[in-house]
């Protein structure tokens, strides 16, 4: 008995050993020091970071170019999820649901779902270089050559700084519809058919249909999406720093948190400017994980 | 008889086509236009990359939409040598397959324990890994590249987990693939039935025994589940390698298909980097195309969980 309890914990151990020691050295360890350097004025030279209090943060509340980056991923936040969904609902109850020939989908869906879900296969770093191809300025760009043949005048869509920002938020969308498609349609084959069969006999049309059948209850799998894009919104950094001049222009006009952490701590070498950039974004993910698990636990007691 | 049977099978076929018609309506057509436009906005972006990667530089620099004179499959060879894409694809195989196996091996057991083996501070270590789901990479970035500077140092096996090499960014993506595949594999094997196990260990397997030869198989869908996860995201990782491995003949191919196209200047070789693209996208397309139902399973799964 007292062996058996020993080669259990031994067990434990053993089979515990490997995964904690490399999440604490990797990953827990470089977040706890991250909220130490971000007090530090360090750039990498001395051996010991200066502390320097809240100094930084004090710093960041007069930059400019944070304060833009801010402001992208709150415009992020808000439309990436919003487009995303109400797109990916729209196909998906389409698909499904909504075909002409009544509750069976429409015809060639299963072809439609493998072509729109294709993006999602792709890194991000080679959206953006494809992306930055489409948009080339000149007449040989994807967009502007056939607009230029037109006679229409070509638009800088990666380097005038009013339009950079929707290139970006297009492409974001551009990856996302077809994942969410998909994960709606996985939704949408959970409910039993007979719910549509009852609605549609009671004379329900397509649009009744949808608002009162579908998007209720798929309504916990939209939150799913939602908590899911507002994170990426957050995240956002390689279609910001491949796909726009200048890593992020042009002028800042879509430079992101992501961004400025990088471009502080690998490019200007302030490491404690930038853990403290890392410090704000860290809060404001936990806020949005925080208020977005709230809210669906209010909706859920409502139900 | 029969031509009358024949007649009416003909007839009802004819109405049912105009039926069909009737009901597919005006909103019928548009439902199909609109699946359509997604559909051409989605393939074509991706076909003109396609068709550019065997254009001449002339070409690529004219009309945007004109068709290739002949087809310039040397775009193929320099990419492929010359920009190295082979050298950054190869490495990438090697990172993701070090980095998939161990994410798999070690996060399953963490998971296994963490879901069957009640101990104390059981929920602790469930929560330290799970916690990790919420923490922006960011905030980490700067610490994580000293942390691997640091392990250059470390004796005997420190020149191989330093930076710039490639076991070191594989134990970086084991670590930061640890929260979602625990917390993902250990909601699994705890929907597990526990007689199987309970038989073997009466029979005197060991605890080792029963999770290789009898959990690990029967999770088998989880498991494919999470690879499928893994891969991708490992695959298509950027600002990790974009951090930790600076030289270049070490790179992944996400950093080489960027580097291509930032290295503007008058020399730029167009026709490699469109050749880069393809090289990149048309073996994921492959890949998916085979696999769709497995993957589109397997990352929808690992979303709702």
């Amino acid at each position: 008995m007292i062996f058996n309890r020993y080669r259990r914990g031994l067990f434990i151990t053993s089979f515990l050993a490997a995964p904690v020691i490399l999440y604490l050295v990797y990953v827990i360890s470089p977040y706890i020091q991250a909220f130490y350097i971000a007090m530090t004025d360090w750039r990498g030279v001395t051996a010991t970071p200066r502390f320097i209090g809240l100094d930084n943060f004090e710093r960041l509340l007069g930059d400019g170019t944070f304060w833009k980056a801010v402001s992208h991923n709150g415009a992020l936040l808000l439309l990436l999820p919003l487009i995303t969904i109400v797109i990916a609902l729209f196909f998906a109850f389409l698909l499904n649901v909504g075909g002409p020939q009544g509750l069976t989908g429409i015809r060639g869906s299963k072809f439609y779902r493998v072509v729109f879900f294709f993006p999602q296969v792709l890194a991000v770093a080679v959206v953006a270089v494809l992306f930055q191809q489409v948009f080339r300025p000149d007449g040989s760009g994807m967009l502007n050559g056939p607009m230029m043949a037109l006679g229409i005048s070509p638009i800088g869509f990666l380097s005038d700084p009013d339009v950079a920002f929707w290139s970006v938020l297009g492409v974001m969308v551009w990856q996302a519809v077809g994942f969410y498609v998909v994960l709606f349609s996985a939704g949408l084959a959970s409910i039993p058919r007979d719910m549509f069969e009852a609605a549609q006999i009671d004379g329900a049309g397509r649009l009744s249909l949808f608002f009162r059948i579908t998007l209720p209850l798929l309504w916990d799998t939209v939150q799913v999406a939602w908590v899911y894009l507002g994170i990426l919104a957050l995240d956002v950094f390689a279609i910001v720093w491949v796909m726009t001049d200048q890593h992020g222009g042009p002028d800042f006009s879509t430079t992101v948190m992501a961004a400025e952490i990088y471009r502080n701590a690998f490019q200007y070498f302030r490491f404690g400017y930038a853990s403290a950039l890392g410090v704000v974004m860290f809060f404001f993910t936990v806020g949005f994980a925080i208020l977005s698990l709230r809210l669906s636990r209010r909706e859920r007691i409502e139900y | 008889m029969t031509t009358m049977t024949s007649w009416t099978v003909a007839n009802s076929r004819k109405l049912a086509r105009q039926e069909r018609r009737r009901r597919l309506g005006p909103l019928g057509v548009l439902t199909h236009l609109a699946l359509l436009v997604w559909t051409l906005l989605t393939v074509v972006p991706i076909l003109w990359t396609f068709l550019a990667s065997v254009k001449s530089e002339d070409e690529i620099f004219g009309d945007a939409w004109s068709l290739p004179a002949a087809l310039r499959w040397d775009n193929f060879a320099r990419a492929w040598e010359q920009a190295h894409i082979g050298q950054y694809m190869l490495n990438s195989v090697i990172v993701v397959s070090f980095s998939t196996f161990g994410t798999m091996l070690i996060g399953s057991m963490a998971a296994y324990v963490l879901a069957r083996y009640p101990f104390r501070g059981n929920r602790a270590v469930y929560l330290l890994f799970v916690s990790g789901l919420a923490f922006p990479v960011y905030l980490a970035l700067t610490p994580l590249f000293f942390v691997v500077q640091n392990m250059g140092n470390v004796p005997l096996v420190g020149p191989f987990i330093g930076l710039n090499t490639h076991a070191g960014l594989v134990l970086v993506y084991i670590a930061y693939s640890m929260p979602f595949t625990v917390f993902f594999l250990s909601a699994f094997f705890r929907t597990l039935p526990t007689a199987v196990g309970e038989a073997a260990m009466v029979d005197g397997a060991s605890h080792t025994r029963v999770f290789f030869q009898i959990m690990l198989p029967m999770a088998r869908p989880g498991i494919i589940s999470i690879t499928i996860f893994n891969i991708l995201g490992q695959w298509n990782q950027y600002q990790l390698p974009l951090v930790l491995l600076q030289e270049r003949d070490k790179w992944v191919l996400t950093q080489g298909i960027a580097d291509i196209s930032t290295a503007a200047g008058y020399d730029q070789d167009w026709s490699a980097l469109f050749a880069a693209l393809t090289l990149a996208i048309l073996p994921m397309l492959v890949v998916y195309t085979v696999f769709q139902r497995q993957i589109q399973s397997g990352l929808t799964s690992g979303a709702l969980k």
